[in-house]
């Protein structure tokens, strides 16, 4: 790759300026996904965005690249491929094992240089927005935070992002009109997994640089690995999420009597959280976890904004309150007016019957 | 050591809604506050230079009303208070903020060499957390995202040790100085600032610096160095309705064996 | 240690127009808040008044934070089904110099605190001051919780509120509060769009109305319900005397919900989604619960001296009027003998020659006397209601003869020599 070393300093660096027409036709094209791994896993936000990707480079009519950065990471591209890529740019160097900004950034910016892509999506993760911040400064090109919608306007060329704001308040669709290429980030979970082909090919261009160990600029001398519950929240397929209705740390008892009977997991509103019923890393909504299961009961959760954000895609909600008038019904697919000490239960010992039930019927059959 | 900690006024995003009529941003009335993460890397700033010894200068981009915010920073020890205000600020993104921030750094760099900048892990309002590391980018600073804990900051061998949150672990990492942090609340408890700290802060009004006070290039600030526009701005789209299942109050036991049936029916909830 | 010459406790409407009064008039002056800024522990979603007002902000209604100006007020008179109600519309009160607006003190105190900063006193947020300093028998500053916090003044003025902790230390009140000298106030504000407002509430574009509520409104006790239109929201509540909450052991909350769901107003608030939820205290006793007013470089203003007038719904503008007749008061002095308390007994005499211990006087024997005679909002309400009902209901029963039947009914309920007595007891006290 080109000798131009990469420099953070000055700043004054000319901007990717689109020269000549709006339309953007100066050698922008393609859209790109940064795969983001970690010691060789693939975060699974990155397969979410080649799922969007796949449809954003579709309605503009070029490929779908997958970047991946790492050291030995060179099977990961036929995961890239599996799920929707055409094309992988591989950086495998021994000084990218472990992500540090300054490396990553050097790279992924000398490859933007290079390939020009129109659209570069990262996952809204720890990593992703300290990579896409360096990254988009130092192209002098716009980059929006926290996607929940990516759409093309076709005619026009251009990647409508669309976020909300303002503590998930309002919506804001945002536009990057005359710099490529226009970054994104999105959060885990917002956009649905695609389906894995396994065998599907793509071209694989894998690309050397020199990197120095002085340019990280820091050294990692330890890695504490906490117990991932959040981890595991947004993963999980069923949740059962109880809110300050829920009244007592004694009444969350009742809930994890019902997620454990249905193999759900324990979720809750910020207020449970601030109420010390439940820890923080249960907490759902903005400031807390973005899920998306199949099943999410809200249980004595009115439904504040910054709640349902977190919480909208998923495939069924399920929502118990006593007030009629509570928010949260607005969005569910199944509700019950009610007072949940009493519903908890009896939905507990029900599931309990009809789940142990059909087991039985299960094995007579057998 | 100078400590540079960026500070930001936002509204009190619990307070923020879209007229459900005219569709617009209703913004009238609603308190402004300092971002809550700003306000734990200025108490991290000041405590730092209880430790090491040195001054902690506050800056904030903003309308003239930003001041309190800077008041703030005063009250918790900052010694000193820049507001970067000018008319053809507004309308900055990110981009263009970090940009403008980044002059202003530059220009305290030559009065007093900045050992490090503190900023929160994100604004409120926006969420977006791409400042930081864009001043870190543009000043060649070592940037530090998400930091948890300062450990050390080694003037000698010119490193800072800090731990950062990732999302399922904490990372020990030494950086080259200058850096920049951004700091997560965690990283300390805000002080109950003693009087005389707040009766100085009240009386004092920040210093004003405009755009021909930073050197700035014109296209590089407000709207025309921003990116990124807004397109349109709307309420959060609601999700249909579904169904209401009756009788939840007076025979629980029926309307929960009603949802069980819909519930099995979807076969996402199997047996374990 | 800090030096002001006046220390002002509380930045409500009374400590605001104090700091006001004298920061224009040049005294160095600091004003503690225990709130975040001023006004954000008040719940008073209510009326403000013009014209005590522009005493201390002329001209304020241009540019401060107000929901709509009171074209129209009216009083409801709950039974439990149904509504006797009155009013008072003027558009005379629709414009220039107006009457009264309804606010979110939130907001306004915010505003004011602003304007008293721009007026040049000190204004020190999320400081509770917890109490004076004395020496030789005179105050001589205050005691606020914050590290190195205390502070000397010549003069110290309370405007700390109805819960008045310091006045209470200090022993201008004696005995503390009773129950029966409050009242608890439970308010809601609810969204609505600003169209539906004027829909329902049947106003032009940008004006307002207020509604109070009597009789099944508080379940029959001492007290009154309410409901202030403001741009895009409504503030319905219900104050009720302590005492007869504890008397019939009800939670404020239930009574703001019974008075939701009344088949006269349910439909008012149909759709309203709630914001907030706020309870506080407003103190009643009137003019027998008055402390005293002045000590030795002390001046007592606002809820803290009680001065609030229950009948009328008073509040804010004698906090205001009082706040300034303490400063007033502080200005004379300080350049004829100083903050001593004979020379701060004035600031009494200013208050009796104001509306504000005049009306108070007028209205002194009020508070007891409905505590003692419940029959006016429980019994009358129900035989207004039933009277109105017989008479509007048309049935060729002629009318003669229903006027005599309405009687009939009173008469059944109360002799004619109680309601003679009721009446006149009520004239004696109010007129
Ligand atoms: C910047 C910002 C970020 C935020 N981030 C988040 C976030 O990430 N996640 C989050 O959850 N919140 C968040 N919030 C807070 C959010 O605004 C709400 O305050 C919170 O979600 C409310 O929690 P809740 O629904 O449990 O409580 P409430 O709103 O108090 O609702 C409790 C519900 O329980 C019902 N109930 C009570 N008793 C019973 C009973 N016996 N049976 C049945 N129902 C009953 C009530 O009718 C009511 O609807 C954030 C706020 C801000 C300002
Ligand atoms: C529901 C309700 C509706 C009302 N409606 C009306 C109405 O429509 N019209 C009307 O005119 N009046 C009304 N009132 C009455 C009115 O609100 C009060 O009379 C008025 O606010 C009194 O002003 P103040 O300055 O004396 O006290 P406050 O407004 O109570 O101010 C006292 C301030 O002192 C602060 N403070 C207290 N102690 C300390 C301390 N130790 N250190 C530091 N700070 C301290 C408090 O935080 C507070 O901000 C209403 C009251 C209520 C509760
Ligand atoms: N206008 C501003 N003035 C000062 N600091 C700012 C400003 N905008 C952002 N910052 C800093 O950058 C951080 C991240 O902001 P954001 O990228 O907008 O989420 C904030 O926590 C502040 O420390």
């Amino acid at each position: 790759m080109s000798e131009e070393t990469y420099t953070l300093q000055g700043g004054g660096r000319a901007a990717q300026k689109l020269k000549g027409s709006p339309s953007g036709d100066d050698g922008y094209r393609g859209v790109w996904v940064f795969i983001e791994q970690v010691e060789g896993r693939a975060a699974p936000v990155s397969w979410e965005l080649l799922g969007a990707g796949r449809e954003l480079a579709d309605s503009l009519e070029v490929e779908l690249a997958g970047v991946i950065l790492g050291s030995g990471v060179e099977n990961l591209s036929d995961e890239a491929f599996a799920y929707g890529a055409d094309v992988v740019y591989l950086a495998d160097h021994p000084l990218l094992r472990d992500y540090r900004t300054l490396l990553y950034a050097k790279v992924l910016i000398n490859l933007v240089r290079k390939y020009r892509p129109e659209v570069l999506l990262m996952g809204a993760t720890s990593l992703g927005r300290d990579l896409a911040g360096v990254v988009a400064t130092s192209l002098e090109t716009g980059l929006t935070a926290d996607c929940t919608e990516l759409k093309i306007d076709t005619e026009k060329r251009l990647l409508e992002q669309t976020r909300p704001a303002f503590g998930g308040n309002v919506m804001a669709t945002i536009l990057c009109p005359k710099r490529r290429p226009q970054m994104a980030t999105v959060r885990p979970r917002v956009f649905p997994l695609p389906p894995r082909r396994s065998g599907r090919k793509g071209r694989l261009i894998a690309e050397s640089f020199e990197l120095k160990e002085e340019e990280a600029r820091v050294r990692i001398l330890e890695t504490i690995k906490e117990k991932g519950r959040s981890l595991y929240l947004d993963q999980a397929e069923v949740i059962v999420a109880g809110g300050r209705g829920v009244g007592s740390k004694e009444n969350f008892e009742l809930l994890k009597e019902l997620a454990e009977t249905i193999g759900g997991t324990l979720g809750a509103s910020r207020a449970a959280v601030e109420a010390g019923w439940v820890p923080p890393e249960y907490q759902v909504g903005q400031t807390g976890t973005i899920v998306r299961p199949k099943v999410y009961f809200a249980i004595g959760i009115s439904g504040a904004i910054q709640h349902l954000v977190g919480m909208q895609n998923s495939d069924i909600i399920v929502a118990i309150n006593k007030d009629p008038e509570a928010p949260i019904f607005r969005i569910a697919t199944y509700g019950i007016v009610g007072d949940l000490l009493e519903i908890v239960p009896a939905l507990t010992s029900e599931f309990r019957r009809r789940l142990s039930r059909s087991t039985s019927e299960g094995i007579s059959n057998a | 050591m100078h400590f540079v900690v960026c500070v930001k006024q936002v509204p009190d995003t619990t307070e923020v809604r879209v007229d459900p009529v005219t569709k617009t941003l209703v913004r009238e009335g609603v308190p402004s506050i300092i971002n809550p993460y700003d306000a734990h890397a200025v108490e991290e700033a000041v405590r730092l230079k209880e430790r090491y010894g040195g001054k902690v200068t506050a800056i904030s981009m903003g309308p003239p009303q930003a001041e309190e915010v800077l008041r703030r920073a005063l009250a918790i020890g900052a010694d000193r208070a820049i507001l970067l205000t000018d008319r053809t600020f507004a309308g900055s993104d990110t981009l263009a903020t970090s940009y403008i921030l980044a002059q202003a750094i530059r220009r305290l760099d030559r009065e007093e060499p900045v050992t490090l900048v503190l900023c929160g892990k994100q604004a409120i309002d926006g969420d977006t957390g791409q400042v930081g590391p864009g001043i870190a980018t543009r000043l060649g600073f070592t940037p530090l995202t998400y930091v948890l804990a300062v450990e050390e900051i080694d003037i000698e061998a010119g490193e800072i040790k800090v731990q950062r949150k990732l999302e399922d672990a904490r990372q020990v990492v030494c950086g080259k100085l200058p850096a920049l942090l951004t700091v997560v609340k965690e990283i300390n408890e805000l002080r109950y600032a003693a009087l005389p700290d707040l009766v100085r802060a009240a009386r004092t009004r920040p210093e004003r610096w405009t755009a021909a006070d930073l050197e700035v290039d014109p296209g590089r600030t407000g709207l025309k160095g921003s990116p990124t526009s807004v397109r349109r701005i709307f309420a959060p789209p609601q999700r249909p309705g579904g169904e209401m299942i009756p009788g939840g109050t007076e025979d629980p036991a029926r309307a929960a064996s009603l949802l069980v049936d819909k519930l099995l029916k979807t076969k996402l909830i199997a047996d374990l | 240690m800090l030096k002001f010459e006046v220390v002002i406790v509380g930045a409500g409407p009374a400590g605001l127009a104090a700091a006001y009064t004298l920061a224009k008039a040049g005294v160095e002056v600091a004003v503690f808040e225990r709130g975040d800024h001023p006004g954000a522990k008040n719940l008073m979603g209510g009326v403000l008044y013009r014209q005590p007002t522009e005493e201390v902000l002329p001209g304020f209604y241009r540019e401060a934070p107000l929901e709509r100006p009171v074209v129209e007020q009216r009083l409801w008179i709950l039974t439990e089904d149904d509504a006797l109600t009155l009013g008072y519309r003027s558009r005379a009160f629709a414009g220039e110099p107006y009457n009264a607006f309804t606010v979110f003190r939130s907001r306004f105190d915010r505003w004011f605190g602003q304007k008293v900063v721009e007026a040049g006193a000190l204004l020190i947020t999320e400081t509770v001051v917890e109490d004076l300093l004395w020496e030789n028998g005179r105050v001589v500053g205050v005691r606020t919780g914050r590290p190195q916090g205390d502070v000397r003044a010549e003069a110290v003025i309370l405007a700390e509120g109805v819960n008045s902790l310091l006045t209470q230390k200090a022993g201008l009140k004696k005995g503390g509060l009773q129950t029966h000298e409050l009242a608890v106030a439970v308010k809601e504000v609810l969204a609505l769009p600003k169209e539906k407002i004027e829909d329902r509430f049947g106003l032009e574009e940008g004006q307002g109305c207020t509604i109070e509520l009597l009789g099944e409104a508080t379940l029959g006790m001492m007290g009154v319900g309410f409901i202030y239109t403001n741009k895009d929201t409504l503030s319905v509540g219900v104050g009720v005397l302590l005492s007869h909450l504890v008397r019939r052991r009800l939670n404020p909350n239930d009574v703001l919900e019974h008075l939701k769901n009344h088949p006269s107003v349910r439909k008012f608030l149909a759709g309203a989604q709630p914001k907030e939820y706020l309870a506080h205290l407003i103190p009643e006793g009137g003019f027998r619960s008055i402390p005293k007013l002045y000590g030795p470089g002390l001046l007592v203003a606002g809820d803290a001296a009680m001065l609030v007038n229950g009948i009328h719904r008073e509040g804010s503008n004698l906090a205001l009027i009082s706040g300034k007749l303490a400063a007033e008061t502080l200005l004379e002095v300080r350049t004829r003998g100083g903050y001593h308390e004979k020379n701060l007994s004035r600031y009494r005499e200013k208050l009796e020659k104001s509306f504000v211990l005049q009306d108070l006087r007028k209205y002194q024997n009020t508070s007891l006397f409905f505590n003692e005679n419940p029959q006016f909002f429980t019994l009358y309400p129900r035989l207004l209601s039933l009277a109105a009902r017989e008479f509007l209901t048309v049935d060729s029963v002629p009318k003669r003869e229903k006027q005599r039947k309405i009687w009939q009914i009173i008469t059944s309920h109360r002799s004619r020599w109680k309601l003679a007595q009721d009446l006149f007891r009520l004239w004696r006290v109010l007129g």
